[in-house]
């Protein structure tokens, strides 16, 4: 199924007699596997509204991500918060669109400064399970009318209902940036040295450590002679340590595009898992771990972890406070192991709950996030 | 404003209510004189008042819990309580509810600054929690008016903003984790110290759900550097239009301002007479404020200056040091106390697109004339939230209401060019009955199905968002349930 327009798309769901497999560009394959009719939203496209004076951007959930971002780049904009393409990573082909994006509230390395897709979201428009057209917040940046199902439905994969158009917070694209690299640093140095820089006032936006290639990266963006002045200031902090700059803007957008869509992990076979947890734990997940691979991002406080296929990896975070998202799974893996991190009990009757509101018949990508 | 009838059976058990709650709450925790809990019968919004039947203030996320369990058993309304800084009536009892207020809970519980966060009781109040973390030059970002006294519990309650959130956010960007009670008494964390939810983002419905969810007891929040330095300019402009292009400008510019505030000419004049900041008399200044290094903020000014140039400014006055940094925020800083010496008013707090503002601004002016009421303009212009004061009599009969008319006839022409009801104040009731000119039916009914989930029994602070007749069949059910 391919609607052309929202008033189809609700008729369609409305009509519907069993599952459906809901899809963007199919490019991110995350989740248990989905067996239902495929609803794909790529005939929703098109931006309905674009002010570069007021940051915002309003555009149909199946425009092709490629088309938003040339036109934020026709104005120097850009979607702030990076988002990662898992096509080189899940080894799937397709076109990403906004509405995938926004669906699965995929954010990159700058996430841990200026925050993730949950957090430039300004409306939304979807499409519940009974075939229902909702709206929830607006194009606005400030908005507190009523409960923000804006951030329930970004990230919820699909499974409460299918995102018919999205709007957005936009940021101006600095004029420069660079990229710190420090080498030789093991994990626990390389922490440090990334709580350090994130804790300095020289607003770090991306902050990373590829242990296989032995380096710890830092990135500034902003106006030419500020970049240089706070990559100046950092490189101070750590006299101690091998520091090379980088200032060539493609070679810095080609780092963190790596660090974004996890080259480092790619090239092997193998589960990958996606670890979120408070920085400074991440010495003492990647000594448990045992990976085959590891890359950290955020600081530290994101993991990605390639590991021999089937394995627990949750069993061997010992406690740690966070949670680990299985993102590219063999089948058997998948059939063993839940995808998404298990929820305490009231916080999944709660989930299953707003489930059991949102698509009564159960028939949105039904089990994708289940445990 | 119209109230639900309060519930006679409820009242009529007041007394096992208030025995009940002193058996599980320390001495001094339960209020039910009458002549004590009228401390409590209205929060900032003073226009409307109700003594709840009792009033407790809990010391820990277990006491709470055991609130909620009890009035949960009897079917008694709980209205939750920060500071009671609402200007929306969030905190508004009703007559047959408890208030839990959460004022006694303000410890700081964890600090980290290699993880950039704190955790704190939410009962704290916002401005202390910068004040636990500044002295190792660290800032928690949302800085709303009231941060002397408005509690994180309520910021989270209303997703507070402040002035400075174009660049930094609003309370649920810098939010990382909760522990929440649940009304059935269930205690459970949403997050924690580190990024993001693995399933769907309960902590992003959670946050801005006017106390209707649950009750909030502590909250991990992300703490920020400071920045080196941080510098205002002051521009006077002859027209609110040419302000409103400026600002506009200013943003596609690619610099990212802190903060650009805005007033009108009654609030200069106001502000003026009243704090003597030494403004210019014109039809619209902007303050806008860059942070960094004292070069970076030179650079950064001299784009900005360049583009305010453009647009024939009356006015362009650079701080060269703290003191007159100090005396350009002078003025804004008093804005509200200043309308307050010459007037009662009302301020309101809808959003709009920031291209629809010289137009917005037009249409307030024409609203006052035919409504026979001043207004000024005194309002965050970067990210579009608007906050007219609209000025009125408390003394002279018919007055109050006029000035309601006038002020929903102002929300509505702020959702009408695209934007909406609240930008960071909330709903509550002051503007639940709007809520129809902004949602369809469907829209309201996914809100009330998120509340549906998380209170069946429609008991946590029930009155407020949504219009009464809308949710009148679910808290009627809820009753007949009990």
């Amino acid at each position: 199924m391919r609607p052309e327009t929202e008033a189809e798309l609700a008729e369609m769901i409305a009509a519907a007699k069993g599952p459906l497999h809901v899809q963007g560009g199919g490019t991110r394959s995350v989740g248990q596997p989905v067996t239902g009719d495929v609803v794909r939203t790529a005939g929703l496209t098109g931006i309905t509204l674009y002010e570069p004076g007021a940051l915002t951007l309003v555009v149909r959930a199946g425009t092709p991500l490629a088309e938003v971002e040339a036109a934020l780049e026709s104005e120097g904009q850009r979607l702030p918060f990076e988002p990662m393409d898992h096509r080189g990573l899940l080894g799937t082909g397709g076109t990403p669109t906004i509405g995938g994006v926004v669906a699965t509230n995929a954010s990159g390395p700058r996430r841990i400064q200026v925050g993730a897709c949950r957090d430039f979201m300004l409306g939304v428009r979807f499409v519940d399970g009974q075939g229902t057209i909702v709206k929830n917040g607006g194009r606005v940046m400030k908005n507190v009318t009523g409960y923000d199902l804006v951030k329930l439905l970004s990230g919820s994969w699909g499974t409460l209902g299918v995102l018919s158009e999205v709007s957005l917070k936009v940021l101006p694209k600095p004029a420069s940036a660079a990229t710190l690299i420090l080498s030789g640093l093991d994990i626990g140095q390389a922490v440090t040295v990334m709580s350090h820089a994130l804790g300095s006032p020289y607003e770090v936006s991306g902050a990373a450590h590829v242990p296989a290639a032995g380096q710890t990266l830092l990135r500034i963006e902003g106006f030419a002679k500020s970049v240089a002045y706070r990559a100046g200031k950092i490189r101070q902090m750590f006299t101690q340590h091998d520091v090379a700059v980088v200032d060539d803007a493609a070679a810095v957008t080609e780092i963190w595009t790596g660090i974004r869509d996890v080259a480092p992990l790619q090239d092997r076979p193998g589960d990958v898992w996606r670890i979120s947890v408070k920085p400074s734990d991440a010495v003492q997940v990647a000594a448990q771990l045992n990976a085959e691979a590891l890359l950290l991002d955020w600081g530290g406080g994101l993991i990605w972890a390639r590991m021999p296929e089937g394995t627990d990896l949750r069993a061997r975070l010992g406690g740690i406070a966070g949670h680990a998202t299985l993102v590219r799974g063999s089948d058997a893996s998948r059939a063993a192991l839940p995808v998404f991190h298990p929820e305490p009990a009231p916080l999944a009757r709660i989930s299953a709950g707003l489930r059991a509101r949102f698509d009564p018949r159960g028939i949105l990508n039904p089990g994708l996030m289940a445990g | 404003m119209e109230m639900p009838v309060p519930n006679a059976d409820v009242i009529a058990r007041k007394a096992q209510l208030v025995d009940g709650l002193a058996r599980i709450l320390p001495a001094g925790a339960v209020i039910s004189e009458v002549s004590e809990t009228r401390a409590y019968e209205c929060d900032a919004l003073t226009a409307y008042r109700c003594p709840p039947l009792a009033v407790v203030l809990p010391r820990t996320t277990q006491e709470v819990s055991a609130v909620l369990k009890l009035c949960h058993a009897m079917g008694v309304p709980v209205v939750p309580r920060g500071s009671g800084t609402s200007l929306a009536g969030g905190a508004l009892p009703t007559a047959d509810s408890v208030v839990l207020g959460v004022a006694r809970m303000n410890d700081v519980l964890e600090t980290d600054y290699d993880n950039r966060f704190i955790r704190v009781q939410t009962g704290r109040t916002n401005l202390s929690v910068t004040g636990a973390v500044e002295q190792d030059d660290f800032f928690y970002a949302p800085d709303p008016s009231s941060q002397l006294a408005c509690a994180i519990a309520g910021n989270i309650a209303m997703n507070s903003g402040g002035a400075h959130c174009l660049k930094y956010g609003v309370t649920t960007n810098n939010l990382l984790g909760v522990t929440v009670v649940l009304m059935d008494g269930t205690v459970t964390e949403i997050g924690g110290a580190f990024l993001d939810s693995g399933g769907l983002d309960l902590l992003g419905l959670i946050c801005g759900s006017e106390g209707q969810l649950g009750v909030v007891t502590e909250a991990t929040l992300r703490i920020l550097r400071k920045p080196e330095g941080a510098r205002p300019v002051l521009m006077g402009f002859d027209s609110n239009e040419v302000a409103g292009a400026c600002v506009s400008d200013i943003i596609k510019a690619g610099v990212l301002p802190v903060a650009i505030e805005f007033m009108d000419r009654p609030c200069i004049e106001a502000c003026e007479a009243f704090a003597k900041a030494g403004y210019p008399m014109c039809e619209a200044l902007l303050i806008v404020e860059v942070e960094g290094s004292a070069d970076e903020i030179d650079e950064q000014l001299a784009v900005i200056l360049d583009i305010a140039r453009r647009h024939n400014p009356v006015e362009l006055r650079e701080a060269k040091d703290a003191d007159e940094a100090g005396r350009i925020w002078l003025g804004r800083k008093s804005a509200f106390g200043a309308m307050g010496q010459i007037n009662d008013y009302m301020c309101l707090d809808g959003t709009i697109p920031v291209t629809a503002l010289p137009h917005v601004l037009k249409r307030i002016g024409e609203l006052g004339k035919q409504y026979g009421l001043g207004v000024a303009n005194v309002f965050h212009a970067g990210d579009g939230n608007m906050h007219p004061l609209i000025l009125f009599d408390a003394n002279k009969p018919g007055d109050l209401e006029l000035c309601e008319a006038m002020g929903a006839d102002v929300l509505r022409l702020c959702v009408e060019v695209g934007g909406c009801l609240t930008g960071e104040h909330g709903v509550g009731i002051e503007k639940r009955d709007l809520m129809v000119d902004q949602f369809d039916p469907a829209d309201l009914e996914a809100q009330m199905a998120v509340k549906d989930v998380f209170d069946p029994n429609w008991l946590l602070n029930p009155a407020k968002v949504f219009p009464l007749a809308v949710s009148q069949s679910r808290r009627h059910v809820a009753l007949a349930a009990e």
